[in-house]
């Protein structure tokens, strides 16, 4: 890669050919605001927020669109640039439903983030609010067009990464909405429920239904992990709240998905605090079974193993392991059944 | 995965899943990748838009992925070793071999040779009913490109013949010289979360910990020195033959963790039987599955959010799984279980955090020799073989050679399905997954908003076979094999070809395995779900 240097307000930075402005100022700790972009598309530069002043260029560049170049000066903070961004989220508020208070969204919103860290106490302009109900019963997302800022970054993913059109821009100026052919409910469209969109909707316009009043964002633990299905390993953010998993999501940044998950791995989770888990063990007496303490139940099967093992041989028993426990409970079951029970009866069911 | 250890010397996914995306040409066969491995297919579908990479798909039924190919092959069931050797003959005499490769790498050619020339075109197309150009091109296509890689799944290996498929597949990478290089390739996609890692850790018959043979001596002996104990010699049964032996009354007692044979096994009318033989079951599990139903001790396991330890990704890569909350009531983490079972009957297994057992396992495993868990804990994850603590993991492998040093041809001739259609059984059932539900549906059923989607699913017949039948969609019917039969609703499709049935297995409403043919594969053992033969019987 072709070294460049290039000053952004007035640091001097050493960087590659082939990155835009953006990179190279998130690289460095520089903020620029962006609404449209999203690392996982291609540069779009609809938004408008993350116009850059470049020394010598006609008229302000997007930062997220635009390629550095040797000896580029860049300016990311003027006045003029605050008051272009300020007017813009400005006029994207004014016909903004109020409701903050109890959106979903509320706290991992771009636009409120971006509000907030420009300080707009108050909107100048009153637009008319839109009104747009989409009612759309799937039972895992919700879709709110009254809320939507038309950044096309659910209709881009949605194409570019899964590879599917389900939403479009219809009608035009202020009727426009991102929606799906004659406003169907995703159920009666090519959507596989991917949920990708609505990890890219930077705000509440898009959200996960089975999540809706769980927790506030900023209320819950997020611990990293290993997708529970597939062998594709993606790795996911588990989100909990009170001792409940309430949400699974993606970081951009890191695992062979890419902050992408499929249906199962985004909104498979309401099976870890099922009502129906087991728990407590159980045994069977007369036919029906019975709760027991683990001293009891442990020793109901040690007694069983050791009669059966002492009566019939170490090869009359056999285990099964299974591949979706960890390789440590793998590893720990067939050394339990070679030298405790003595028999190399141990397979999975992985063959199926 | 026995084809690709003998091809090979051992076997996994030879490439990485990012590596995909540097195909020139991508061959999926018996994968139906968008639903049962959805980010791979997002790769995969990447390749073709934006890198211009060409997709042959060979799959009987018209998975999404054909939307994407330059070229579908739609096979009969059974027949994929006919189209394979079909491909290579065309290879061979229009002189695209990559005999550098062949001469430098492999061993075995010649033997392969002397059978190729049977399977001409017309054989080809008589057997496996794809037309002789689509071959041509499709071999050609494949053995012309730079970098092609062949992605494959349960379509390949869950036949009678399914190791004699996977062998087909090495010989056609090694005849291209598609191993050892990024964007190439043979790429056996693994169905559950952890299957790679339950393989490697040894929960198998005759192999422990990264495939180190239980009858070789100076392995027993490690394992013996570090594990305190003798161990057994022979090698053990395997999932199907373990039912068998129930059914015989040679196995009497059972320890089954995490698993649920009575939707996922073949014949499970069968397995139940086997069960219910049993003096003795022990389940454990999160649910009281199916399975359990049939226990006289039931332990409380935990869910992978409820536990610390790692996953092996079917590319190889062993990454940290982080407990997230605690397990319901008295249910505890599976490892615990296990060595509070394992204390209970005199042998001490003393760890008190998962990553003793991943530093442990490191220690008498090679491949997994680097792989200590504050590693994994502080990186994206290590790809195996990873012998020393300074080695960085392996992304792809056999770049210089292969783990058996020379790659091994197999001549491999076609062998129909053990169960052809009859007239008893004129249809040919074929099962599989959905995107929406995951194995025997104990985790996704049970996740409201994916039943919802996907509640139990229709039995997919083609336009054709209905309008014989007479069958309206929606209409129930009695689908009969020679082990059972099952009612299921139908829809109709033109997924699947004339003659092919196609059933999910996740639901224990219309529980496939009622019919499905345990009939294995000698080597590895896996029975045929892609192929029985059925017939249709109106209600
Ligand atoms: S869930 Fe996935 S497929 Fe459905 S609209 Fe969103 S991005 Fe598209
Ligand atoms: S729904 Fe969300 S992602 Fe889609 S255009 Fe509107 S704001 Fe952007
Ligand atoms: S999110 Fe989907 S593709 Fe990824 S591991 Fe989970 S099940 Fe597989």
């Amino acid at each position: 890669m072709a070294q460049v240097i290039v000053t952004i307000n007035g640091r001097r930075i050493k960087t590659e050919i082939g990155k835009t402005i953006l990179e190279v100022a998130k690289e460095n700790g520089i903020y620029i605001p962006t609404l449209c972009y999203e690392p996982r598309l291609k540069p779009y530069g609809a938004c408008r927020v993350c116009l850059v002043e470049v020394e010598g260029a006609k008229g302000l560049l997007p930062a997220c669109a635009t390629e550095v170049t040797d000896g580029m000066e860049i300016a990311t903070d003027t006045v003029t640039l605050y008051e272009i961004r300020r007017t813009i989220v400005e006029l994207l508020l004014s016909d903004h439903p109020p409701n903050c208070l109890v959106c979903e969204s509320a706290g991992s919103c771009e636009l409120q983030d971006l509000a907030y860290r420009l300080g707009i106490e108050e909107v100048r302009f009153k637009g008319e609010q839109y009104e747009y109900k989409v009612e759309d019963f799937n039972p895992l997302i919700e879709r709110d067009h009254s809320k939507c800022i038309l950044c096309g970054r659910c209709v881009r993913i949605c194409e570019e990464v899964q590879g599917i059109k389900v939403y479009d821009f219809i009608n035009r100026g202020f009727e426009t909405v991102v929606t799906t052919p004659f406003d169907r409910s995703l159920t009666e469209t090519e959507c596989e429920f991917c949920g990708q969109c609505v990890s890219t909707c930077p705000t509440g316009a898009l959200i996960d239904r089975q999540r809706k009043f769980k927790g506030r964002i900023w209320e819950t633990a997020k611990v990293r992990s290993i997708c529970p299905y597939c062998g594709c390993g993606c790795q996911i953010i588990i989100h909990v709240k009170n001792g409940e998993v309430i949400g699974i999501s993606a970081d951009v940044e890191c695992g062979v998905n890419e902050g992408n998950l499929c249906a199962k791995g985004r909104f498979g989770y309401n099976f870890i605090n099922h009502q129906d888990r087991l728990k407590t063990p159980l045994i069977r007496k007369d036919g029906r079974f019975i709760e027991a303490s683990w001293e009891e139940a442990l020793k109901v099967v040690t007694t069983n193993l050791s009669k059966i093992k002492t009566k019939y041989g170490a090869d009359s028993i056999a285990g099964l392991s299974s591949a979706k426990c960890t390789n440590e409970e793998n590893y720990l079951f067939q050394k339990f059944m070679r030298a405790v029970i003595e028999t190399n009866n141990v397979d999975h069911c992985a063959r199926l | 995965m026995a084809g690709l250890a003998a091809a090979f010397g051992s076997g996994a996914m030879t490439n990485s899943i990012a590596d995909i995306a540097q195909a020139d040409v991508i061959l999926v066969i018996g994968s139906n990748t968008t639903e049962a491995h959805p980010i791979i297919a997002l790769q995969i579908k990447k390749a073709v838009r934006e890198n211009g990479a060409k997709l042959i798909v060979i799959d009987p039924r018209k998975i999404k992925l054909v939307d994407y190919a330059h070229l579908w092959l739609r096979q009969k069931p059974g027949t994929n070793v006919a189209v394979i050797n079909g491909l290579m003959n065309v290879i061979l005499e229009k002189s695209l071999a990559d005999e550098e490769f062949i001469a430098n790498r492999t061993e075995g050619i010649e033997e392969l040779k002397a059978i190729l020339p049977k399977y001409t075109l017309e054989v080809a197309e008589r057997i496996s009913g794809v037309p002789a150009t689509d071959l041509r091109q499709a071999a050609r296509i494949f053995a012309q490109a730079e970098r092609a890689t062949i992605i494959y799944s349960m379509g390949i290996t869950q036949h009678t013949t399914g190791t004699d498929n996977v062998l087909s597949i090495a010989n056609l990478a090694m005849l291209t010289g598609n191993i050892g290089k990024p964007g190439t390739g043979v790429n056996p996609l693994r169905g559950q979360n952890n299957v790679q890692g339950a393989c490697d850790m040894g929960a198998l018959p005759t192999t422990l910990t990264g495939y180190q043979k239980i009858a070789h001596d100076e392995v027993r002996a490690k394992f013996e020195k570090a594990w305190s104990c003798r161990l057994p010699k022979e090698a053990g049964l395997s999932v199907v033959e373990m039912f068998e032996a129930a059914l015989q009354g040679k196995i009497k007692a059972m320890y089954i963790m995490g698993e649920n044979p009575m939707l996922s096994d073949p014949d499970i009318t069968h397995i139940e039987k086997a069960l219910r033989t049993l003096d003795f079951l022990v389940v454990q599990d999160i649910f009281l599955t199916e399975t359990a139903e049939f226990a006289d001790v039931v332990l409380p396991g935990a869910t992978f959010a409820e536990k610390d330890g790692t996953f092996t990704s079917t590319e190889r890569k062993v990454q940290r799984v982080r407990k997230a909350i605690n397990p319901p009531g008295k249910a505890k983490a599976d490892w615990e279980i296990i060595c509070d079972l394992a204390k209970a009957m005199g042998y001490e297994m003393g760890y008190s955090f998962p990553g003793e057992i991943t530093d442990e396992i490191a220690s008498l495993t090679s491949t997994y020799g680097g792989i200590l868990f504050d590693r994994v804990n502080s990186s994206g994850g290590i790809q195996w073989p990873c012998p020393s603590l300074d080695h960085p993991g392996t992304t792809i492998l056999y770049q210089d050679k292969f783990a058996r040093g020379l790659g091994k041809f197999h001549p491999v001739e076609y062998k129909p399905p053990s169960e052809e259609p009859s007239e008893e059984y004129p249809l040919i059932l074929t099962t599989g997954r959905l995107l929406f539900q995951y194995h025997t549906g104990t985790m996704t059923r049970r996740s409201k908003g994916l039943e919802e989607i996907c509640p139990a699913g229709p039995v997919e017949i083609n336009l054709e076979d209905a309008a014989a039948y007479r069958i309206k969609e929606g209409e129930e019917v009695i689908l009969a094999s020679r082990r059972g039969k099952i009612k299921v609703r139908v829809n109709i499709t033109e997924r699947s070809p004339q003659g092919t049935i196609f059933l999910p297995f996740h639901f224990s409403e219309y529980p496939a395995n009622v019919l499905t043919n345990p009939a294995l594969d000698p080597l590895a053992k896996i029975p045929e779900f892609k192929v029985c033969a059925v017939r249709i019987e109106k209600l």
